[in-house]
């Protein structure tokens, strides 16, 4: 009788787990696949990878497969993963690593609008020091092109003067720009050692992550 | 009793009556709330979710000016509690991540002051005994479901405010005022704050979840301390109900609110005329406003 043999190391950057795990500052490579992470976390549902899954493609070093999935970019940030793993590896800690490491190599974010708005937000505090939420909502639905959804809330928080109209300026605004510039001098300089992708984000064969698709809209 | 006020973004606009409700309410019990000169938006979910150096620089250049006042600082806000508290653990245990935050800020930051959540300082710190000598009115039994969210209580190991699976501060604080609070699977829950404009349907059914919940175990009402867990459950609770065929009509209060009417203040200094489920019914019902 043969025994089935898992072939773990097709294709595989075996460096990844390396680079992920000193990005993150956590073992990921402690991971034991129980899956209580994704027991734990509220949107799996909409996830095209499970959390334990994003976890055990880094530690194959699957680098294309894992910075390519829409999990990473849904995961909500509320660390139930992180608080439960019983090897105590931080998850939420992982998919902020694999988010930021996704944006050194070059690689287009699978949840585009999610992305804008985290850089239209980062815009709107970098112009003033402060996030002001009528600025942030309007630029976001002028690039999302959805102008008119939520408006049956947004008509009655305005009534309620619960959107500020104008934006607070900081007095030390310089600071916190400067601030901002250093921050990107630092990561352009650490992604100088990143070699990115060869081909273009979007022309390749689907992935396991396409294939399971899991959109609820 | 003082504090370093980080009042945060959203409490000058989406959660207007938090800030209004806890200045007035603090200001009752004596509670000294100085805010931080010239704070700066903590850079929230946004900032974590792209570059881990931006956001703990973020949050470092308002801290720097707590430490200035030489006073330990209070968030209301959730969201702002978590990046500033998380910020201060990172500095104070990696010197390498101290020298390089600095050196992004352009200043000295040695994460000298603590940060704490409202919830902690008002129940915990300042206590239940000085609220109680205080109170005028009590709920009459309201039953509450305390909803305290991911980020008041997530990751424990560096938030150190309460039990992450049961916590029991609100609770403690709702029974003191003369109200009952139910027993109930989605305290710590997520309502998916950070995808709330990006997926607002996947919030819809964390709300709708939530709800239920609070609903099945006899909640009239449903108390938090996050902007975020307010308007997802309040301002979107039309839409969830649409959109899942469910009815629920839940008010939800900031604590500082129903605390706010049990210390006597009247609704219209706590801003309870800018909710969207009808925050007044329940309050009429027993008799305290």
């Amino acid at each position: 009788m043969t025994k089935a043999v898992l072939d773990l190391a097709v294709g595989m950057e075996p460096g990844f787990l390396r680079e992920v795990e000193e990005e993150a500052g956590t073992r990921v490579s402690l991971c034991y696949q129980c899956g209580k992470c994704a027991a734990s976390c509220p949107v799996s549902f909409v996830m095209d990878l499970e959390p334990y899954q994003v976890i055990r493609l880094v530690q194959l070093g699957a680098r294309d497969e894992v910075l390519r999935c829409r999990t990473i970019w849904l995961c909500a940030s509320c660390t139930a993963c992180t608080e439960r793993c019983p090897r105590e590896v931080d998850v939420a800690a992982t998919m902020d690593a694999l988010r930021a490491l996704a944006g050194r190599y070059g690689y287009r974010p699978a949840e585009g609008p999610i992305a804008v708005f985290h850089e239209l937000f980062l815009d709107n505090v970098r112009a003033t020091g402060r996030l002001h939420e009528l600025g942030l909502m309007a630029r976001y639905k002028l690039r999302s092109g959805d102008l008119f959804s939520d408006l049956d809330v947004g008509l009655p928080m305005m009534r309620h003067g619960k959107l500020a109209p104008l934006p607070h300026r900081i007095r030390g605004i310089d600071q916190v720009r400067a601030l901002f510039a250093r921050v990107r001098a630092v990561e352009v300089a650490r992604a100088g050692g990143a070699t990115p992708g060869q081909e273009a984000p979007g022309d390749r064969a689907p992935s396991a992550a396409d294939r399971k698709g899991g959109e609820v809209r | 009793m003082k504090y370093a006020y980080f009042p945060g973004c959203s409490l000058s606009g989406t959660a207007r009556e938090y800030d209004r409700s806890t200045r007035t309410v603090a200001r009752v019990l004596g509670l000294e709330l100085e805010d931080i000169p010239d704070w700066s938006c903590c850079g929230a979910t946004s900032a974590h979710a792209t570059s881990k150096l931006l956001s703990l620089a973020l949050p470092a250049r308002s801290l720097a000016r707590a430490d200035q006042m030489g006073l330990d600082v209070v968030a209301p806000c959730a969201a702002c509690f978590n990046r500033l508290r998380t910020t201060v653990h990172a500095v104070r245990s990696d010197r390498r991540v101290r020298q390089q935050v600095q050196e992004v800020l352009g200043e000295d930051y040695g994460a000298r002051s603590q940060v704490y959540a409202l919830p902690d300082v008002i129940v915990n710190r300042y206590g239940l005994e000085g609220i109680t000598a205080r109170l005028k009115k009590t709920l009459g039994g309201m039953k509450v479901a305390c909803y305290y969210g991911c980020l008041l209580v997530r990751p424990s190991a560096v938030m150190e405010f309460d039990d992450p699976e049961d916590p029991q501060t609100l609770d403690r604080l709702v029974r003191a005022l003369g109200g009952e609070p139910v027993v109930w699977p989605a305290k710590t829950e997520c309502c998916g704050a950070s995808l709330s404009i990006t997926r607002t349907r996947v919030v819809w059914q964390l709300a709708a979840q939530i709800l239920t919940a609070a609903q099945k175990a006899g909640a009239e009402a449903i108390v938090v301390a996050c902007p975020f867990c307010q308007s997802n459950l309040d301002m979107r609770q039309v839409q969830a109900q649409k959109w899942s065929g469910r009815r629920w009509n839940i008010p939800v209060y900031y604590f500082t609110q129903l605390l706010g009417v049990a210390l006597g203040l009247p609704p219209s200094e706590l801003g309870l005329d800018s909710h969207f489920v009808d925050p007044l019914g329940v309050l009429r019902q027993k008799a305290l406003v």
